[in-house]
């Protein structure tokens, strides 16, 4: 290949690649919030429930 | 009351429904083509520019949108812009955000199910042995309902009804239970066939099956930049236009899922996490399969003839012969996995197309979910067989053109005014930010006003007004001649007219004439379609104001 064009596709995916992990990896990481939120799943879970008091 | 109580099981199976509404046939077989036409790695500047000053914005724009809406029991768009404009007559261009989705979903069900039926095909063996003129034939005498080699009669008919039947029934089941659980699936499985295929893509030697380049010839071709490009107007408009439908904005799909988060959950987030797992697709993986393999095997001059026809033609005439130059077994295999992982890009979006209308009639007619999705199905069956039908009579693509391209860009112009402009940026910044997980930075709180709106305007502008031949400077020196593809010319009829006019043989004639009334015909059903939803939102409204709830 061509010096730009790898350059180009290098820059490119590992951008991409890169901001797809960083924010996924966000959500992953930020800690629900209290309930009653949007999701159905840890509804009934007693230590969701408890940051309400 | 609306009989609509209805949640996201978690936040990841969200975003994935999210993005798995984005993903579509188009990261694939759309992306690829429009770079190698819109001067390779240089496209790529325009098309992430775009995304970071219209994409971004209008998820934001949308996603906001659709839980402000929510609030107030809203979860499609007629009645969610209702709530943020007081002219009456936003929730008539609310009605864009059920009509694009069932238009598009009436075509998209059928392109689905081909790809359904070639992963059977594939894994059937159908194209071992056949050579590319083989392959391509079966694909034409498969979109002309003639002869099935699986021996079922009306196959393309029958492959379109049990994707439609899986469609609907995914969606009776709810969004938790149906769209979001296939989404759980799909989503990983997609990613996973597509790191396969991108592997096969980046690793092809020239002299080894059959290829007769190495790997880097395609990707040469796609990631060269060719930076003179970048002055062209056509280049833009395109990275814009692909931008666009590449994110499923402009359809009310957006709108509709976030509807189901409460305000005081994330958005910003949650748009940014699904936006760019869809780049992801598109760029590192979309890039890394179609355009290669199949320089690798047919070289760069082939190759630039067959893209001029779009990457259709590409991923079901070619690819599925190319595949099999790596033997029976990897070609069985690589076909299985790349009309598979079609199947779920279509699935994952075509499920979203069902949600506002089922929205809707839970919302304003109290229907329950079960009856709103198979009614859903039942008029995407009724709208979508003349698709199947008269594929060859131009059907398909008028549908796509209408409802799948020109529909999107006048919504999401709308939408970014009303949202901007009519319910005012400070408002509109405040439902940005309340409740996200990461700092929205300011500036674009000047890019919704301003630059999106205007990027809008100039992507529908350029489309009504497209010059001929895409040739900005003539056309900006005074010779501004309208090319057959601008809305206007479309409008007119004007390419099917001038083929008619200079067509000598009868048949062609006759083909002709008769795709000129099927085309006419889709248009009229089209808008027979959009007048019996806004009648809908009408009759919804003096509901309410009955009921007392305006």
């Amino acid at each position: 290949m061509n010096t730009s064009a790898i350059v180009v596709m290098l820059l490119t995916l590992g951008t991409v690649t890169g901001l797809m992990l960083y924010f996924f990896w966000r959500v992953i990481k930020t800690p629900p919030k209290p309930e009653p939120d949007s999701y159905l799943d840890n509804d009934d879970e007693p230590g969701r429930q408890e940051t309400l008091r | 009351m609306s009989a609509n109580k209805e949640s996201w099981g978690s936040r990841v199976g969200l975003i994935l429904a999210m993005a798995g509404n984005a993903v579509g046939l188009g990261n694939f077989l759309r992306f690829p083509v429009q770079a190698v036409q819109n001067g390779g790695g240089a496209f790529i500047i325009p098309y992430l520019v775009c995304f970071l000053v219209m994409g971004i914005p209008l998820l934001w724009i949308e996603w906001s949108m659709g839980r402000f809406g929510g609030k107030f029991g809203h979860h499609s768009t007629p009645f969610i812009v209702d709530t943020m404009g007081k002219n009456r007559l936003w929730k008539y261009i609310g009605v864009f955000g059920i009509w694009t989705n069932i238009a598009v979903a009436a075509y998209y069900c059928y392109l689905e199910s081909w790809t359904l039926s070639y992963v059977f095909h594939s894994l059937g063996g159908t194209f071992s042995g056949m050579d590319q003129d083989g392959v391509a034939a079966f694909f034409v005498e498969y979109v002309s309902l003639g002869e099935s080699t699986f021996g079922i009669p009306f196959e393309p008919v029958v492959f379109f009804l049990i994707c439609l039947l899986l469609n609907t029934w995914i969606l009776s089941q709810g969004l938790a239970k149906g769209v979001e659980r296939v989404a759980k699936i799909g989503m990983p499985l997609l990613i996973l066939f597509g790191i396969f295929l991108a592997y096969k893509g980046f690793t092809i030697t020239a002299g080894e099956n059959g290829a007769i380049n190495d790997s880097t010839v395609g990707l040469n071709f796609l990631w060269t930049p060719q930076y003179d490009k970048l002055w062209s107007p056509s280049v833009w408009l395109a990275a814009a236009g692909q931008i666009f439908f590449t994110l499923s904005v402009g359809m009310g799909t957006v709108h509709c899922y976030a509807s189901y988060v409460r305000s005081k959950d994330d958005i910003a987030l949650n748009a940014m996490s699904a936006g760019w797992m869809n780049e992801f697709v598109e760029v590192v993986l979309g890039g890394a399969i179609l355009i290669p393999i199949s320089i690798g095997y047919l070289g760069i001059d082939r190759v630039t003839e067959l893209v001029q026809s779009g990457g259709l033609g590409l991923g079901f005439r070619t690819l599925p012969y190319l595949f099999y130059q790596w033997g029976d077994f990897l070609g069985a295999l690589a076909g299985f996995m790349w009309f598979g992982l079609l199947f779920f890009a279509g699935i994952t979006s075509s499920l979203a197309m069902g949600t506002p209308w089922i929205g809707f009639l839970q919302d304003e007619f109290n229907w329950k979910r079960k009856s709103a999705a198979w009614s859903f199905g039942l008029i995407v069956l009724i709208l979508g067989m003349p698709t199947v039908l008269f594929f060859n009579y131009g059907v398909f693509d008028e549908y796509d053109y209408w409802a799948g391209t020109v529909s999107l860009v006048v919504f999401a112009l709308l939408e970014s005014i009303l949202f901007a402009w009519v319910f005012g940026i400070n408002k509109g910044w405040r439902e940005i930010i309340s409740g996200s997980d990461i700092k929205v930075p300011g500036i674009y709180k000047f890019i919704i006003k301003f630059v999106t709106p205007a990027l809008l305007l100039w992507v529908f502008l350029g489309s009504l007004f497209t010059p001929k031949g895409g040739d900005w400077a003539a056309a900006f020196s005074g010779n501004w001649e309208l090319d057959n593809s601008s809305i206007i010319k479309k409008i007119a009829n004007s390419d099917l007219k001038a083929k008619l006019a200079a067509a000598t043989d009868p048949a062609v004639i006759e083909q002709l004439q008769d795709t000129l009334f099927f085309v006419n015909a889709s248009r009229i059903l089209l808008v027979a379609v959009w007048l019996s939803l806004a009648l809908l939102v009408y009759i919804a409204y003096k509901k309410r104001v009955r009921e007392g709830r305006i």
